[in-house]
């Protein structure tokens, strides 16, 4: 029983970790927009490439961070997780 | 260039091994922690020792380690730029360092205005420690940026700041800026208040962390390729994991230089922008002339 409970607790840190990272869609249709619109904005104007290219890198990495904090959330079920699940079910369980 | 002296040669040699000592301190603790049957594992700072404190032990991390050694290293740096400056540039050196300080200096006033010019320093420190401490991990070294508690405490000094100077105009006007433009709001406007750290550490700590996670990811797969290519080679020759020979330096130029880099320019971009927005300027000119006005009135 034990070893189907820590199976369990495993498996569903590892799906949890997975469907967490489907956040990235965001940030990727984001930042492909940004882009996207930086590329006309420099073709209309070549004359203001500098501060287009530093602004739109600026817009990404702040369009990014929706997708960080889903990747925090997914190391943080991989890593760290797991043996905490662990560790309190052993405890509870008197072991 | 004939006329330095001994002793300035010497100051000059003494300072490039400020510079160049602590890297090469942090890779010998390094190599001296390191367990030597450990494969390649996603660990995190290594944890040399603990200092008992009466709340709670105080670890003495990898990363705090690094980070003073940047330190060490961007004071030996600074040092090195401005020995020897005279008025009249003749030396390299003294070309790079006004290059920089006049780069920071029109970063700072063109994004923060003319009552933030001496918020300069600041900006300087904040990009050079944080693009230093991301590109330490090109030695093979842990890079501090990688650990959130380095990353949350400078988000936590740039808070401080950004509510000191929302509070210059008076402690009732940064209360009653949380009412804006409704009332009804205020505990969205707290909660994006609190926001602006977390995310700001969130976001340069992700970044150097995914890099570093998949860095060692593609290490780790690499090597099992190597194992099973040439895993049939006899001897030591078999053991040497050849894929892992250049490859996974193509990712480090993106995760390590690039990305890097442009987290710390974007940490010191939102330093400068959150404090300059929030400082509220039309208020606290008002709050002035009204003290100016009550001073002379106190004269007469």
């Amino acid at each position: 029983m034990l070893e189907l409970a820590i199976g369990i607790i495993l498996g569903c840190c590892a799906l949890g970790a997975g469907m967490a990272m489907i956040a990235g869609i965001g940030p990727g249709i984001g930042e492909g927009n940004a882009v996207a619109k930086a590329c006309e904005a420099i073709g209309r104007q070549p004359e203001c490439k500098g501060s287009v290219t530093t602004t739109m890198l600026m817009g990404c990495a702040i369009a990014e961070t929706t997708g960080l904090y889903a990747l925090v959330i997914a190391i943080l079920l991989i890593f760290v997780a797991p043996s905490r699940l662990v560790d309190l079910l052993m405890t509870t369980l008197g072991r | 260039m004939k006329d330095r002296s001994r002793s300035f040669v010497f100051v000059d040699i003494l300072l490039i091994l400020t510079m160049i000592l602590p890297v090469v301190a942090g890779i010998v603790i390094k190599i001296l922690t390191t367990p030597a049957s450990e494969g390649i594992a996603i660990a995190g700072a290594q944890i040399y020792f603990t200092i008992p404190m009466p709340f709670q032990d105080l670890p003495i991390t990898e990363s705090q380690v690094n980070s003073l050694l940047v330190m060490i290293s961007i004071t030996g740096l600074c040092l090195y730029l401005t020995h020897g400056i005279r008025a009249h540039v003749n030396t390299k050196r003294q070309l790079l360092a006004e290059w920089i300080v006049e780069k920071v200096d029109g970063m700072v006033g063109e994004n923060m205005g003319e009552y933030f010019s001496g918020f300069g320093p600041f900006v300087a420190a904040i990009l050079a420690l944080s693009a230093l401490s991301s590109l330490l991990a090109l030695f093979g070294l842990y890079a501090p940026t990688s650990d959130i508690n380095v990353v949350a405490g400078w988000a936590i000094l740039v808070f401080i700041l950004i509510t000191y100077y929302k509070c210059k105009a008076g402690p009732w006007q940064y209360v009653k800026s949380f009412g804006e433009p409704v009332k009804l709001l205020a505990p969205l406007n707290i909660i994006s208040e609190v926001a602006t750290p977390i995310s700001m550490a969130f976001r340069h700590y992700g970044n150097v962390l995914s890099g570093a996670v998949i860095s060692v990811l593609l290490a780790s797969g690499l090597q099992g390729l190597s194992s099973m290519v040439f895993g049939a080679l006899p001897g030591v020759l078999g053991e040497i994991p050849f894929f892992r020979v250049g490859i996974p330096a193509v990712l480090s130029i993106y995760f390590d230089v690039f990305s890097g880099c442009l987290q710390a320019y974007i940490f010191a971009m939102l330093t400068m922008l959150y404090v300059s927005s929030g400082f509220p300027q039309d208020e606290y000119e008002k709050r002035k002339l009204k003290r100016m006005r009550k001073k002379i009135k106190a004269q007469h």
